[in-house]
């Protein structure tokens, strides 16, 4: 199984690069990868060190999340690539292009024909399926390094479910702020067992990771560590009795499809600093316009 | 309107056309090869191939030629094609003692056996700009210097002995010997870092780390930030044979031979319960010329060395965690550049709770803002 694999000559697809194994990464690596994901599988929310690879992108530019995509990806899944909701962003673009070259497997910027969905910031708003996988990009694994920067001490931390630290610090929050500052990137308790980072996505997408039917891998590059959350697994965005947890809510609806559901963008559209307001997920957006449009021209011909 | 995130596609593929003409710069002028590259700009070569990991001349030249002369892209460059080539083995550890050497200095005895080489060094230029080079295609062959370097690099009789050997007759300094049960050294290209580290796991870091942040760390250790006493105990540059032992054949064979910078420096100690006082090692090593790499990596392995050797631990460049999670400057350069991509879910995410507490604290009762007022 560790022989490289030659059937991509034959499977050539347009564009797929010439010299490099599928999925660039060599089927060693990619066994230490999926051991590691094994792993993680097994005991949700823990990180597992693995021997991350430099990669043809930057650290910190989603090569944890990449290796972990290369590690499971096979000829028939349809990848989608978002970064900060959307397919267009250029860091999607360069990774989707990455895979594409690669592995010359089919992509989509529809959520629903995807297979895997690599991500950057934020869990797309179409409910995923069972059938799914949600990778993270992830540049700070370690939900305590702003209070406890060791590693070394963090994983005692973590043996020990002292998570003591982290309340001090909500608490520290709703005293001087009168709620909870952290609006992104906001620690969940993964299984009732291990304190975790979800990435920084925003605080809105965190109930979308407890229970949800899909696989969701976690890949922390630099920081050389995997964590994951099984399908069905129960994840609690930390609170406290009185400061029960909340998301972000709009005053606004989006400007382009009129969802009051959707996690919002602003941009400022010119110099006198008007905003508009539209939904992050390109996709979903795309979508329910698209809907809209057809709801008109059936009511037209109607 | 939505310019801003449509057509990413377009705009890198646009971008990477600039960036190829901006390599490239005024095309009345001739090319740099990758053979110029090598020969004439061998330390920014040497550097390239220690910290990208592969000693490759060619290929670190060719990075050097992609990154337009930017040394942290061009050992990126290096590195992610590292990544991809297969490992056939282990060589044997190099004998740097039967070194062909081009340049040993000691700073610690006016003159040792083997004596003391300069080679060619910029140490005793004066740095005053050479106009001459300015002038260009009067490259005349047999120049002093090109015979200076022949008779240099002529082979030397016997190996020189090192100067820490020399020391040890009166049992003055530790020696660096094998461990006679220690685990083989890990592979830190293809182990993660973890904490505690042992030294070879932590010379494998250093001889990677960031040239820039290992001689900061290391000044900063001459300043009193655990100050180790250093002597440069000698310093070495030449060439070394690399043997590796084939299954096939049963015994070792020389595949080749490197360039490689020795520093081992000799630091003070003042001894404790069990052992007298006695001098200690630090050591750097580097592909090629990188004499400044060397030293200031074997100052930073010296201070790394505090708590196996129970000195107080008084400040970061003693903090092994610290000093190796920082000092790639792959993973810095890409971490810090990635604040380059776009923030603005979480950036939004924070807008909003601005917005709200700005909104709490303007809507403040009318009596806390006075008690504020008059404590201020």
């Amino acid at each position: 199984m560790n022989a490289p694999d030659t059937r991509q000559a034959l499977a050539t697809h347009d564009g797929a690069a010439e010299g490099y194994n599928f999925a660039y990464l060599d089927e060693q690596t990619k066994r230490m990868i999926r051991r590691a994901l094994l792993k993680a599988v097994a005991v949700p929310g823990y990180q597992v060190p693995f021997a991350a690879r430099e990669m043809p992108l930057p650290f910190g530019w989603g090569t944890g999340g990449i290796q972990v995509t290369a590690a499971i990806i096979g000829r028939s899944d349809t990848l989608k690539v978002i970064d900060q909701g959307s397919d267009e962003t250029t860091n999607a673009v360069n990774i989707r292009r990455f895979f594409a070259r690669t592995t010359g497997v089919a992509t989509t910027r529809r959520t629903s024909e995807a297979t895997i969905v690599q991500t950057r910031h934020r869990i797309p708003e179409t409910p995923l399926t069972d059938k799914q996988i949600l990778v993270y990009q992830v540049p700070m694994p370690e939900p305590l390094y702003r209070l406890e920067p060791r590693v070394a001490e963090a994983k005692k931390l973590h043996a020990l479910a002292d998570y003591g630290l982290i309340s001090v610090k909500l608490y520290e929050d709703i005293v001087h702020h009168g709620s909870i500052a952290t609006t992104y990137d906001y620690p969940v308790i993964v299984n009732g067992r291990y304190l975790s980072s979800p990435s920084p996505i925003p605080k809105f997408d965190n109930p979308k990771m407890h229970m949800n039917p899909a696989l969701q891998l976690f890949g922390a590059g630099r920081e050389r560590c995997i964590h994951a959350i099984p399908p069905y697994t129960p994840v609690r965005s930390l609170d406290f009795d009185d400061h029960p947890f909340e998301i972000q809510r709009w005053e606004h609806a989006c400007a382009l499809c009129g969802s009051r559901e959707s996690f919002l963008d602003e941009m400022i559209v010119d110099d006198a600093g008007k905003r508009m307001f539209v939904c992050s997920d390109s996709d979903y957006c795309h979508d329910r316009r698209a809907q809209q449009a057809n709801d008109t021209t059936e009511g037209a011909s109607a | 309107m939505y310019v801003a995130v449509k057509g990413g596609e377009r705009a890198i593929e646009a971008s990477w056309r600039m960036l190829d003409k901006a390599r490239r710069g005024d095309t009345r002028l001739a090319e740099l090869s990758v053979g110029q590259i090598r020969e004439q700009l061998r330390l920014a070569v040497a550097r390239v191939m220690t910290e990208g990991s592969v000693y490759d001349e060619e290929l670190a030249a060719l990075a050097i030629k992609q990154a337009a002369g930017d040394l942290v892209e061009a050992i990126f460059l290096l590195r992610a094609y590292r990544t991809t080539l297969p490992r056939f083995g282990y060589t044997r550890a190099i004998e740097t003692e039967a070194m062909q050497v081009e340049r040993r200095i000691s700073a610690t005895f006016k003159d040792v056996p083997g004596g003391q080489v300069l080679g060619a060094t910029y140490d005793y230029t004066q740095r005053l700009l050479d106009f001459a080079l300015l002038a260009e295609g009067h490259d005349v062959d047999g120049m002093p210097e090109h015979q200076a370097r022949a008779s240099v690099s002529a082979p030397q009789e016997e190996p020189v002995p090192r100067v820490v050997t020399l020391l040890n007759q009166e049992g003055l300094i530790e020696q660096e010997t094998p461990s006679p049960d220690a685990s083989e050294p890990g592979d830190l290209s293809r182990e993660p870092l973890s904490f505690p580290a042992s030294r070879a796991t932590r010379l494998q870091n250093l001889a990677r780390g960031d040239e820039g942040f290992l001689l900061a760390m290391g000044y900063a250790t001459q300043r009193g930030y655990a100050h180790t006493h250093p002597f440069a105990g000698e310093i070495r540059f030449g060439s070394v044979a690399v043997e590796m032992e084939l299954d096939e054949l049963g015994f070792a064979v020389e595949i080749g031979d490197i360039d490689i910078t020795e520093c081992q420096m000799i630091n003070q100690f003042t001894g404790n319960h069990e052992v007298p006082p006695t001098f200690t090692q630090g050591y750097g090593l580097a592909f090629g010329h990188s004499e400044r790499k060397a030293m200031a990596m074997s100052l930073v392995d010296r201070a790394l060395r505090a708590e196996e050797l129970g000195e107080t631990l008084s400040s970061p460049t003693q903090d092994i965690e610290f000093m190796l999670s920082h000092s790639d400057n792959v993973e810095a350069s890409g971490f810090v550049q990635h604040l380059k991509l776009p923030h603005y879910v979480d950036f939004q995410a924070e807008l909003e709770l601005v917005r709200r507490l700005r909104a709490q604290h303007a809507a403040r009762p009318i009596d806390d803002q006075a008690q504020e007022e008059q404590a201020a």
